[in-house]
């Protein structure tokens, strides 16, 4: 297992719970268990909760599996086969489960900056959470859901805040234009600058920490139309790439990720890959999609065992629809399926000016996502529809 | 005993919450069972007859966690602590629940509102 976040520990447990009984090594880069990313640009970020409760594992939890934890893979060798890791070591393996995740973006030019941060691991929201704490004005560059999740928990917490959006609207890749402007009229709501279709040219780094005056630190973010935007902190919520450098030259076809089938195998027998860093062959979409939900790493790696452990020879159902949520200003979004391949996008329930609406996306008459705000209930009935499997 | 609904009004696949505190809701599977457990995911505040019925098994509407009606016990984190079941009692078509004595594992939150409304 080549990665110990949420899809390598799935993956863990579906091989023990498909009756694997061997040798299982668990490698993971991050030197923490396994835990929960989803609540660091929310709860754990508004100090609801604490780093025990983004625990992934029972307390009573015992895969039988040896944890190498702070210990990077740099290769895999598809002869021996083997990963190779970054202190030398080499762990022989029959099978290999790919779960290397994907990293945050950064802002080019501002390395080494103090005040500019990324969000995708506890030591990121760790020191995120820290300068939160002695308050000032948040920049948010990009207005996705780690943008407006991070937007939201500051704003709660007394933050004056902006978001900048290179795009006409924010969203609109997952949600489509409309109802991506719909959701992200949250930010205005709740008295957040809101900037689109304006590009970030860097960051000014002459700011000044509270404790006197210190070079090198973030002060202003600067736009492409010459506005600078005063800045106490900068949050980067530019996107991930994925964690596959170290599997160049290794036989594993790379495609925007690791090339899977649909039921996780890779171009290399006896080796599947799962999550982040995994672009699945959707077969209702007739194409590959590198799905980055939280519920595609906790599902999909059901299949990529059984997969691997039939050496191909199972055939498991296909996938849900992908599906993923996001909590802003106390709004329960909720979406699943495919917005981009949609010609219609109908209000099935409430109304987007009280930010409760249930929209259904169809193609040819046939839904094929679903957006909910506030609709816990509707959405799943809907969300049902969209799944083959339960007709 | 509490009376929640009539089974006639309750069609397979489908769920019934009581207003009780903290709430209940009542399952009736598509193999035509019924099963009483607390309402809300002991991970968060959700309501888990707004969830996937499947088998006999409810998944929370908001981040998967799967709870067996039979038991209360959930299958993975993020929830890791089971919901209480209660007793059904079918009688004339009427459903009742035999509210559990056992304390409920509810989501942090929730029961700090509780605790604050004096409940």
């Amino acid at each position: 297992m080549v990665g110990a976040s949420l899809a390598g520990l799935s993956a863990a447990r579906a091989l023990r719970r498909q009756g694997y009984d061997g040798r299982l090594v668990v490698i993971g880069d991050e030197r923490h268990r396994p835990y929960d990313r989803p609540p660091l640009s929310k709860e754990f970020l508004a100090g609801d909760i604490g780093e025990a409760e983004l625990a992934l594992e029972a307390d009573d939890e015992d895969l039988r599996a040896d944890w190498l934890l702070g210990a990077r893979a740099t290769a895999l060798d598809r002869t021996r086969p083997s990963v190779r890791l970054a202190d030398g070591r080499e762990v022989r393996a029959d099978g290999v489960v790919i779960a290397t995740g994907a990293a945050a973006r950064t802002l080019p030019g501002t390395e080494g900056l103090a005040g500019v941060h990324v969000l995708r691991t506890l030591d990121d929201a760790r020191r995120l959470r820290a300068e939160l704490a002695s308050g000032g004005r948040l920049v948010v560059i990009g207005g996705g859901f780690i943008g407006a999740e991070v937007a939201s928990t500051a704003s709660a917490l007394g933050h004056e805040v902006t978001v900048v959006e290179a795009a006409p609207t924010p969203l609109s890749g997952p949600l489509g234009e409309t109802m991506g402007g719909v959701v992200s009229a949250l930010h205005a709501d709740h008295g957040v600058r809101l900037l689109c279709g304006v590009g970030v040219r860097g960051v000014d780094g002459t700011g000044r920490s509270s404790t006197g005056g210190v070079r090198g630190r973030a002060g202003a973010v600067l736009l492409d139309d010459g506005r600078e935007i005063p800045a106490d902190v900068v949050l980067a919520g530019v996107g991930a790439r994925p964690c596959v450098g170290w599997l160049e030259g290794s036989g594993v076809a790379l495609d925007n990720g690791v090339k899977c089938g649909a039921d996780g195998r890779t171009s290399v027998p006896g080796v599947v890959a799962v999550g982040d860093c995994a672009n699945w062959h959707d077969p209702l979409a007739g194409a590959h999609r590198r799905v980055e939900h939280w519920t595609g790493a906790r599902e999909r790696p059901d299949l990529a065992v059984a997969t691997l452990l039939s050496g191909g020879a199972a055939h498991p159902r296909p996938p849900r629809p992908p599906y993923f949520w996001s909590d802003q200003y106390g709004v329960r979004i909720q979406f699943a399926g495919h917005a981009s391949g949609a010609d219609s996008v109908t209000i099935e329930e409430g109304a987007p000016d009280d930010r409760n609406v249930l929209a259904v996306y169809r193609r040819a008459g046939h839904p094929v996502a679903v957006l909910g705000m506030n609709q816990p209930r509707m959405f799943t009935r809907w969300r049902k529809q969209l799944t083959p499997t339960a007709a | 005993m509490i009376p929640a609904c009539r089974l006639a009004d309750l069609p397979r696949g489908e769920a019934f919450r009581l207003d009780s505190d903290p709430p209940v809701s009542v399952f009736h599977t598509d193999a035509g069972e019924v099963f009483a457990i607390d309402d809300t995911c002991t991970h968060q505040d959700a309501s888990l007859a707004d969830g996937w019925l499947e088998d006999c098994w409810v998944e929370c509407p908001l981040h998967a966690s799967k709870f067996d009606l039979r038991t209360g016990a959930v299958d993975a984190p993020p929830a890791k602590r089971p919901v209480r079941t209660h007793e059904v009692v079918i009688e004339d078509g009427m459903i009742y629940v035999q509210l559990s004595t056992a304390a409920p594992n509810l989501p942090a939150c929730v029961a700090a509102r509780l605790a604050g409304a004096g409940g």
